[in-house]
């Protein structure tokens, strides 16, 4: 019996001593990706083709005073450019996270399961159809076709997987939906008037370039509105993570739960897409390093870690392509291609290798 | 323990799809019981235990629980009520054991889901409940399928249920545990009050540890009762369907068929010395003799299910000579006689003329 207990009390120390390093680390990682945070933000403020030093930027920033041409260069491009990149990065990263809790699946994400694609294509339509009665496209209105087109592949998706369980045919069927919708995308563009296709091949292919304070505004208020939202819903998403039996069984309301799962991802990932276009596998591999570096799946933590994180990988990928081949700009899914693709692989290795 | 009936299906149709796999489902359970479902694979057991945790809907009839029906409850009020533990396999990511069974004070926490300290301890006492105390800060995914159940029920512990439900909970659990396992679960049962309902194959430990048994067999509820009403031979035989082997009410043990073809063996024994050697020829799938045995004995029971020829007489009374003569007519006709050991003495004097037989004829096989 004494033993029992000198077993219990060992058990509590070390018990307590975990608990208190796992604690210790989820402040290390915030702290880390805040400190990221700042030194990308000010990195992204300080380069560009246009060369101003610090101070004036300081300056700049916090007098508004200086010469013209400077200020605008960094109010009206660089800085509603870094901060949408920072709100949309932080968008796909979380609806890649609640998109993967969904399907039970870590590489499910926005872009894979043909989501992204269905926004592009609606909001193509949309554009070309509204331009052509010589009507002007608002951010709204860009964001409420993104969230149907959006709606759509996710409504096609879930018809699969009434149909099929196995997941690999699900992931096909969105990769499949995805080709199809851009090649529909492609198709509309290929008809449409000169002047609006350098616009929408632009925005198709996916850019942070020629953000507006306004965009910035609704945006902005659109997506953090909707972060709200899932930090509300992390205690049943955490519940959910153990399947929707269990999830059920200690009182979650499945039914309108995986609703507002799939409303407010397909909300996060539309309005991405209806500011910046599609991008690639930040969804995927912004939460899966997050995951990692947290040391846990646990929502309260990883919502708010992905957030964070997906801002921090997008304004990162953003800057290179502003400056890999400057005054040349790439897409920027071609530069989160280049680092989400390898850890995508990574991962799945990773992943069979653990069986 | 009162008597009132706590848990009742009505009438209660189950299945798929709006179609009824099993019906006419009329079960009584009171608070505190331990109710096990048996029956063969794909008898619908775990169809009508997913109807009563309301993972599928039902087709027809209700089921009252507490005086309330339990499909208009909603899943929240249930949710302090009613835990269990399912045979799905949870797929996690970067989740310790603790977190799985924390997840069972879901109900108790509030909007951000953090665990008070009161938590905490009820988290530490469910691990301490399965002797799983150590592996609280492991990865679940880490953990052998044994030690996920054992987590898994922790988890039910927590939630502090006032019912639980198992679907069998025994797979994938070594002897040890599934030991452990039932004496949780009639702790549980018998202390606090709790109502366990659960399937087992195990048919063995269903009847050493329930109260009631349901025996589900096709569309119906074959049987419903205690565990002496239903084990008998011809009632699980007839469950299961059983024709190749035995159950054997009196120990709970399962016996394979005897082995088929001429008997070429006589088997000498008394008080439990012919047992290993019966189930030995069993394995061997040769066919045996035994006797001279009295029906009191404990070999008597076994060689009543496996030998093809058994000599008996009533306890207590001398050997008579019918039953001598006949035991005499079998060593002749055998090869070999095993004797596994007998007492000769007072009432069984006679069997030495049976050694003595065999020792003329060359086929005796002292053990």
């Amino acid at each position: 019996m004494s033993e029992e207990i000198k077993k219990e009390e060992q058990f509590q120390s070390s018990y307590h001593a975990e608990n208190f390093k796992r604690r210790s680390r989820y402040i290390a990682v915030f702290a880390g990706l805040a400190l990221a945070f700042f030194a990308i933000t000010v990195i992204n403020i300080n380069s560009g083709n246009v060369h101003i030093p610090i101070p004036r930027i300081i300056q700049i920033l916090f007098t508004k005073s200086g010469s013209v041409k400077e200020v605008n260069i960094i109010w009206k491009i660089r800085l509603p450019r870094i901060l949408m990149a920072a709100l949309l990065g932080g968008a796909l990263s979380l609806s890649g996270f609640l998109l993967q809790t969904f399907f039970e699946n870590p590489i499910a994400g926005p872009f894979v399961l043909g989501i992204s694609s269905g926004a592009k294509m609606v909001v193509a339509m949309v554009t070309i159809l509204m331009l052509g009665q010589m009507m002007t496209v608002s951010s709204y209105t860009m964001i409420i076709a993104a969230f149907l087109g959006s709606l759509m592949s996710v409504g096609f998706i879930l018809a699969v997987s009434r149909r099929i369980s196995n997941m690999a045919a699900l992931l096909v069927a969105g990769i499949m939906i995805g080709y199809i919708c851009s090649a529909v995308t492609d198709f509309i563009i290929t008809f449409a008037d000169d002047s609006d296709i350098a616009n929408l091949h632009n925005w198709s292919q996916g850019s942070f370039s020629g953000m507006s304070w306004a965009n910035v505004g609704i945006g902005g208020v659109t997506v953090l509105v909707t972060f709200a939202l899932v930090m509300m819903l992390s205690k049943p998403i955490g519940a959910y993570q153990l399947g929707e039996h269990y999830a059920q069984s200690i009182g979650v309301n499945i039914k309108f739960f995986r609703v507002a799962l799939i409303v407010l991802s397909s909300l996060l990932s539309a309005t991405v897409t209806a500011f910046a276009g599609p991008i690639s596998f930040v969804g995927i591999a912004v939460p899966f390093l997050i995951k990692n570096a947290f040391g846990t799946s646990k929502p309260l933590v990883i919502i708010p870690g992905t957030f964070v994180g997906g801002a921090v990988f997008c304004m990162f990928c953003d800057l290179i392509a502003r400056l890999a081949f400057a005054p040349l700009e790439l897409n920027i899914s071609t530069v989160t291609s280049i680092f989400g693709a390898p850890i995508v692989i990574f991962m799945m290795i990773r992943r069979r290798g653990g069986r | 323990m009162t008597s009132k009936s706590y848990l009742t299906m009505d009438n209660l149709s189950v299945g798929y799809n709006g179609k009824p796999l099993i019906s006419d489902i009329c079960i009584d359970i009171k608070k505190g019981e331990i109710v096990t479902l048996i029956g063969p694979n794909g008898a619908g057991k775990s169809t009508i235990l997913k109807s009563i945790t309301r993972q599928l809907q039902i087709i027809g009839g209700k089921v009252i629980f507490d005086q309330a029906n339990l499909h208009s409850m909603s899943y929240k009020d249930l949710s302090t009520r009613m835990a269990v533990v399912l045979t799905e396999r949870i797929k996690t990511e970067l989740l310790t054991c603790h977190d799985i069974v924390a997840s069972g004070r879901y109900p108790y926490t509030g909007r951000l889901g953090v665990l008070s300290r009161e938590d905490e301890q009820k988290v530490d006492e469910a691990l301490m409940a399965v002797h799983a105390i150590e592996l609280g800060p492991r990865d679940f995914n880490a953990i052998s399928d044994g030690q996920k159940q054992r987590i898994l029920l922790a988890r039910a512990i927590c939630q502090e249920p006032e019912i639980i439900i198992l679907d069998e909970p025994t797979s994938f659990l070594d002897i040890r545990y599934k030991l452990e396992l039932l004496t949780i679960l009639t702790r549980m049962a018998k202390k606090n009050g709790i109502t366990v309902i659960m399937s087992l194959h195990e048919i063995d430990l269903a009847e050493k540890i329930s109260d009631k048994i349901i025996c589900v067999k096709g569309d119906h509820v074959a049987y419903y009762g205690t565990p002496e009403e239903i084990f008998e031979e011809e009632t699980i035989r007839d469950l299961y369907g059983l024709d190749n082997g035995f159950f054997d009410p009196v120990f709970g043990s399962i016996e394979l068929a005897r082995p088929e073809g001429p008997v070429k063996t006589f088997v000498l024994s008394s008080g439990g010395t012919g047992i290993r050697v019966f189930r030995k020829l069993q394995k061997e799938n040769r066919p045996f003799a035994a006797g001279i045995l009295y029906r009191n004995d404990i070999d008597y029971e076994l060689a009543r299910l496996l030998a093809s020829e058994l000599v008996t007489e009533e306890p207590f009374l001398p050997l008579s000579d019918e039953a001598v003569s006949r035991a005499k007519d079998l060593i002749c006709q055998c090869d070999e006689v095993i004797c596994a050991g007998v007492e000769i003495r007072g009432i069984n004097a006679r069997l030495q003329e049976l050694i003595d037989l065999a020792r003329d004829q060359g086929k005796l096989v002292e053990m």
